[in-house]
């Protein structure tokens, strides 16, 4: 196949799941059992009244139609305007997401920090007690329900130790010092030169980036264990032990280095994992992220907020996964073909 | 010959020899691993515990007494009591029905349909195999729960509505696994064999397909119970699930949150019971899959 046809295909397939998130979409939001044009004219509007609403808002139209329709307003960016905050979906969205993006990314990191050594460590000492506990823990990081831990880390670093600071993303009287430009607060604090700000900023991501890089540090320490043991097994391995290079040469740069190109995906795999995770830790923390609004969407039965977030939040994790494919190819000179 | 004999036999003289043979070399090599016999007892343990609730528990698990609220863990109320004066084991204890019915409800129809799709997709191949294996993809495309919130949206919040948006939101990776393995059994010579007698294609994918498609699912199940627990627990969390005075444990969690500070025991323990029971189905996953599908380690 050539590379312009591969490219094609390619583009299609993405077109065809961009399609396909929206039609899921659309679809939840026809079976809701919230009349959208009793919402907007209230119950003691008229049958006319009613009648040129639902004409109004194309819901006299048949269903493909609609949905047309709403690929058109999605292409445009339109999400729809939240009945909560009375802003357009999209614009609250990107104001609460540089909050989770930033809390995911801190926890891939600790997760990727601690799960990668945690991973070799177990394979070089396969069925030993190193293994055993680098599984068990992982098995527990597997297994643990995430707002729990997260409100058991509250109160015993914050209400018994008093090590950590309370909820939220930063202290109250730091709030809106910093003027947001990225949204990132670490970024905005260092850029605007606010380093109490920064420290405090830190202090307040440093308990759920811990909680939610356990669920991570879980995911990449077992993917890590698996692809080692399999590379230790192999001959150029046993090569590199006869030239009598030392141990550590041979697990950190043969054996590791032939699986870099497998973790650069688990690990973007993971961080997309994380979006999931927020949702739970952010409502626990009151992280004021995605995964908070579209909870309190939901409970305020905010439906253009919710589809829209789900939306986003699917496109988002659409985009990883391409990401983490094209790293692949991108570094694995065999699937360059 | 003895029973052991019997079961172990290398020229077994019957289908139903072979077959119990076959199951008992499995529970040996289950039985070996250690941590999979831990995790067998937390899910017997949680079996054991949802039938006998009720003469089990201490105390009803709605007997409110205003009296003793928030008491904390005692000789009275081993788990102590939460904000309206209940037993938290008790309701513990009854809890369990409801983790065992939500597994075993999403379990039994998550991974038929899944199984169903995935090895009519694989079979038929064409156009049948693009549309499904899209559709899968497509819902694989949302996070989990993320999707699951959203139809708990549509649905309306409640216990049944939660289980059937994790049902919803479960069976595409069991469709992926069918179908690979599906697709390995395409060119089979015994399924040519079975068209060539005439079999209609839904024989030869019910009768045919599915039994060999049936090991590599059952093993993507039980290693997904402990997931579907956290879902349903984490939409009760969040209250989107079961309702308040249901005895769940995400639910009850999220009432204790208000008393984290003084009275930590009323969403302490209840998360307790969610993490080892989850931490049991997980243990007990690995295990199965050791067994079933050595490929997989």
């Amino acid at each position: 196949m050539t590379r312009s046809s591969r490219l094609a295909g390619w583009l299609l397939s993405l077109a065809l799941t961009a399609l396909g998130l929206m039609l899921v979409t659309f679809l939840i939001g026809r079976v809701m059992p919230i009349d959208p044009v009793l919402a907007a004219v209230g119950d003691r509007a008229g049958a006319d009244v009613y009648e040129r609403v639902r004409v109004e808002l194309g819901l006299d139209q048949p269903l493909w139609r609609q949905f047309l329709t709403y690929v058109g307003q999605v292409a445009r960016g339109d999400l729809g305007h939240s009945t909560l905050t009375a802003r357009p979906v999209l614009e609250d969205i990107a104001r609460v997401f540089p909050a989770t993006l930033e809390l995911a990314t801190c926890a891939m990191l600790i997760g990727t920090a601690l799960g990668i050594p945690a991973g070799v460590l177990a394979a070089t000492h396969g069925g030993r007690w190193p293994d055993h506990v680098v599984r068990l823990v992982g098995l527990a990081g597997y297994s643990v329900p995430i707002f729990w831990l997260g409100l058991m880390a509250l109160l015993l670093f914050y209400a018994r130790l008093d090590w950590a600071p309370g909820p939220g993303r930063v202290s109250a009287h730091f709030e809106g010092v910093v003027e947001p430009v990225t949204g990132l607060i670490l970024i905005d604090a260092l850029l605007a030169g606010e380093t109490e700000v920064f420290r405090d900023a830190l202090a307040h991501l440093a308990l759920p980036a811990m909680v939610l890089g356990l669920f991570s540090m879980a995911y990449v320490s077992r993917m890590t264990r698996g692809l080692m043991l399999e590379q230790l097994g192999q001959d150029h391995i046993v090569t590199a032990r006869a030239k009598g290079l030392s141990e550590a040469r041979v697990v950190w740069r043969h054996a590791l280095g032939n699986v870099a190109v497998p973790l650069v995906t688990v690990v973007a795999l993971s961080w997309a994992n994380l979006l999931e995770g927020s949702v739970l830790t952010e409502t626990v923390f009151a992280w004021p992220g995605l995964g908070l609004y579209l909870t309190n969407s939901l409970l305020g039965a905010d439906m253009n907020a919710v589809l829209g977030g789900t939306l986003v939040v699917g496109a988002i994790f659409v985009g990883l996964n391409l990401l983490s494919d094209l790293l692949y190819r991108l570094l694995d000179p065999r699937a360059a073909g | 010959m003895s029973a052991r004999g019997w079961l172990l036999s290398d020229a077994p003289t019957s289908r139903w020899q072979a077959r119990a043979g076959r199951a008992y070399a499995g529970w040996l090599a289950l039985s070996r691993n250690r941590l999979a016999m831990v995790g067998l007892a937390i899910v017997g343990g949680l079996v054991v515990v949802a039938a006998l609730a009720p003469w089990l528990a201490p105390y009803p698990p709605d007997l409110t007494d205003l009296g003793a609220r928030l008491r904390p863990p005692s000789a009275a109320h081993w788990l102590g009591t939460d904000e309206m004066g209940r037993d938290i084991l008790s309701r513990l204890l009854h809890g369990a029905r409801l983790t065992l019915w939500i597994v075993a409800v999403v379990a039994v129809t998550a991974a038929p349909a899944g199984l169903v799709i995935g090895t009519v997709a694989g079979q038929a191949g064409g156009w049948l195999d693009t549309v499904l294996m899209r559709l899968t993809d497509v819902f694989l495309a949302f996070p989990k729960l993320i999707l699951a919130l959203a139809f708990v949206a549509a649905l309306g919040p409640g216990i049944e509505n939660a289980v059937l948006a994790i049902a919803l939101t479960s069976w595409p990776p069991y469709a992926r696994v069918a179908r690979a393995e599906a697709l390995t059994l395409r060119h089979a010579d015994y399924i040519a064999a079975a068209r060539l007698y005439g079999a209609s294609p839904a024989r030869i994918v019910l009768g045919h397909v599915v039994p060999m498609c049936l090991p590599s699912v059952v093993v993507r199940v039980s290693l997904d119970m402990a997931g579907m627990i956290l879902a349903a627990a984490g939409l009760g969390f969040l209250g989107l699930g079961a309702q308040p005075p249901m005895p769940e444990w995400g639910a009850m969690v999220s009432t204790g949150r208000r008393f984290i500070l003084e009275q930590w025991w009323v969403a302490a323990m209840p998360g307790l019971a969610i993490f080892t029971v989850s931490l049991g189905f997980n243990l007990l996953g690995d295990g199965l899959r050791d067994v079933l599908d050595p490929r997989g380690r």
